[in-house]
C-alpha cells in the first residue's frame, strides 16, 4: 500500500485506515478467544471483570486494537490515496479471521488439557 | 404485569437494542445499494446521504450498546456460579444448560459463539458510518469503495443475526430471571 499520486478528490487514506482497524479488532477479538482456549493463563490474563469472565478481556483488547490502530493509520494514511483494492483485501481477510477464530468448532481445536 | 430487572435488561438488550439494529439494517443497505448517480439525481444523491449518515451512525451506537448491555449487564446473570450442592439451577442459566446433555450446546456452540462474534458488529458498523460520513455524496461514484463497504455493511448484520438469533433462542430455552 505504498502512497500513490494525489488525487483532486478525497484521498482514500482515511477510509483506508478504518477499514484496516476494524479488521485488525477483529482478528484481535478471534486471536484472543483462541488464544484464551489454548492457555489457561492467557484466560486467566483476560478475565478482567469477574462477574463476566474471560470476555471481557478477549473483546476489550480488540476494541482497543481497533480504536488505537485507527487512529494510528488514520496519521499514516490521511491525505493520501492509497492501493484500495489490495487494503480492501487485507480488511476483509482480517475480518474473516476474527469470525472464525470466534467460531466455537475451529477455536475449540486449540483447547489446552 | 410485572418483569423483573433481570429480564427487562434482558428485553432492553435483545428485543430494544437488537432487534432494532437488525431491523434497521435494511434500511442501511438499501440505501447504499442504491447509491448510484445513474440511478439518483445529485439533489437525490445528497438528500440520501443524509438519511444514511443518520441511519448508520444511529445502527452503530445501537451495535455499541447492544454488546456492551449483553456483556457487561446481562452476560454475568447469565454465567454466574450455583453455591455448592444446588440442586435447582433455574437462575444459573449456563449451568442450566450444562447439566442437559440435550441442551448442553446450546451453551457450547450457541452462547460461545454468540458472545464473542457479536463483538464484531458495532466494529465493522462503526468502520461503514465513518466511511459513509467522509465521503458523503462523492460515495455514489466509488464504485470499489462502496462495494466493500456494504460487505462490510453485510457481515456486520450476520455477526449481529447470528448473536441475536441464538440469543433469543438460549433465553427461550433457559431464561434469564
Amino acid at each position: 500500500m505504498t502512497p500513490q499520486t494525489m488525487n483532486e478528490e478525497l484521498p482514500n487514506g482515511p477510509v483506508v485506515a478504518a477499514l484496516i482497524a476494524g479488521g485488525l479488532g477483529s482478528a484481535t477479538i478471534g486471536l484472543m478467544t483462541v488464544l484464551a482456549e489454548a492457555s489457561q493463563s492467557i484466560m486467566n490474563a483476560l478475565n478482567w471483570w469477574n462477574p463476566a469472565g474471560p470476555l471481557t478481556g478477549k473483546t476489550l483488547v480488540g476494541v482497543i486494537i481497533f480504536f488505537v490502530s485507527w487512529i494510528v493509520l488514520h496519521f499514516i494514511f490521511r491525505g493520501k490515496n492509497v492501493n484500495f483494492a489490495r487494503a480492501a483485501t487485507i480488511a476483509l481477510i482480517l475480518l474473516g479471521l476474527g469470525i472464525l477464530g470466534t467460531f466455537p468448532p475451529f477455536f475449540k481445536l486449540f483447547a489446552g488439557e | 404485569m410485572t418483569i423483573s430487572v433481570r429480564e427487562a435488561w434482558t428485553v432492553l438488550h435483545g428485543m430494544l437494542f437488537g432487534a432494532a439494529f437488525l431491523l434497521a439494517f435494511a434500511g442501511g443497505l438499501a440505501g447504499l445499494y442504491s447509491l448510484r448517480p445513474e440511478w439518483v439525481t445529485g439533489e437525490g444523491v445528497k438528500e440520501r446521504i443524509f438519511r444514511l449518515k443518520v441511519g448508520l451512525w444511529s445502527i452503530a451506537v445501537i451495535a455499541w450498546a447492544t454488546v456492551i448491555s449483553g456483556t457487561f449487564i446481562v452476560y454475568p446473570w447469565y454465567r454466574a456460579k450455583p453455591p455448592e450442592g444446588a440442586t435447582d439451577l433455574t437462575e444459573y442459566p449456563r449451568y442450566l444448560l450444562l447439566a442437559d446433555p440435550s441442551k448442553a450446546e446450546w451453551h457450547k456452540l450457541g452462547m460461545e459463539w454468540k458472545e464473542h462474534v457479536g463483538w464484531l458488529a458495532p466494529i465493522a458498523a462503526t468502520v461503514v458510518a465513518f466511511a459513509v460520513t467522509y465521503y458523503g455524496s462523492a460515495l455514489a461514484k466509488k464504485v470499489g469503495e462502496r462495494r466493500t463497504l456494504m460487505i462490510f455493511y453485510i457481515i456486520s448484520f450476520a455477526t449481529a443475526a447470528v448473536a441475536g438469533v441464538f440469543g433469543a433462542f438460549i433465553n427461550k430455552i433457559a431464561p434469564i430471571r
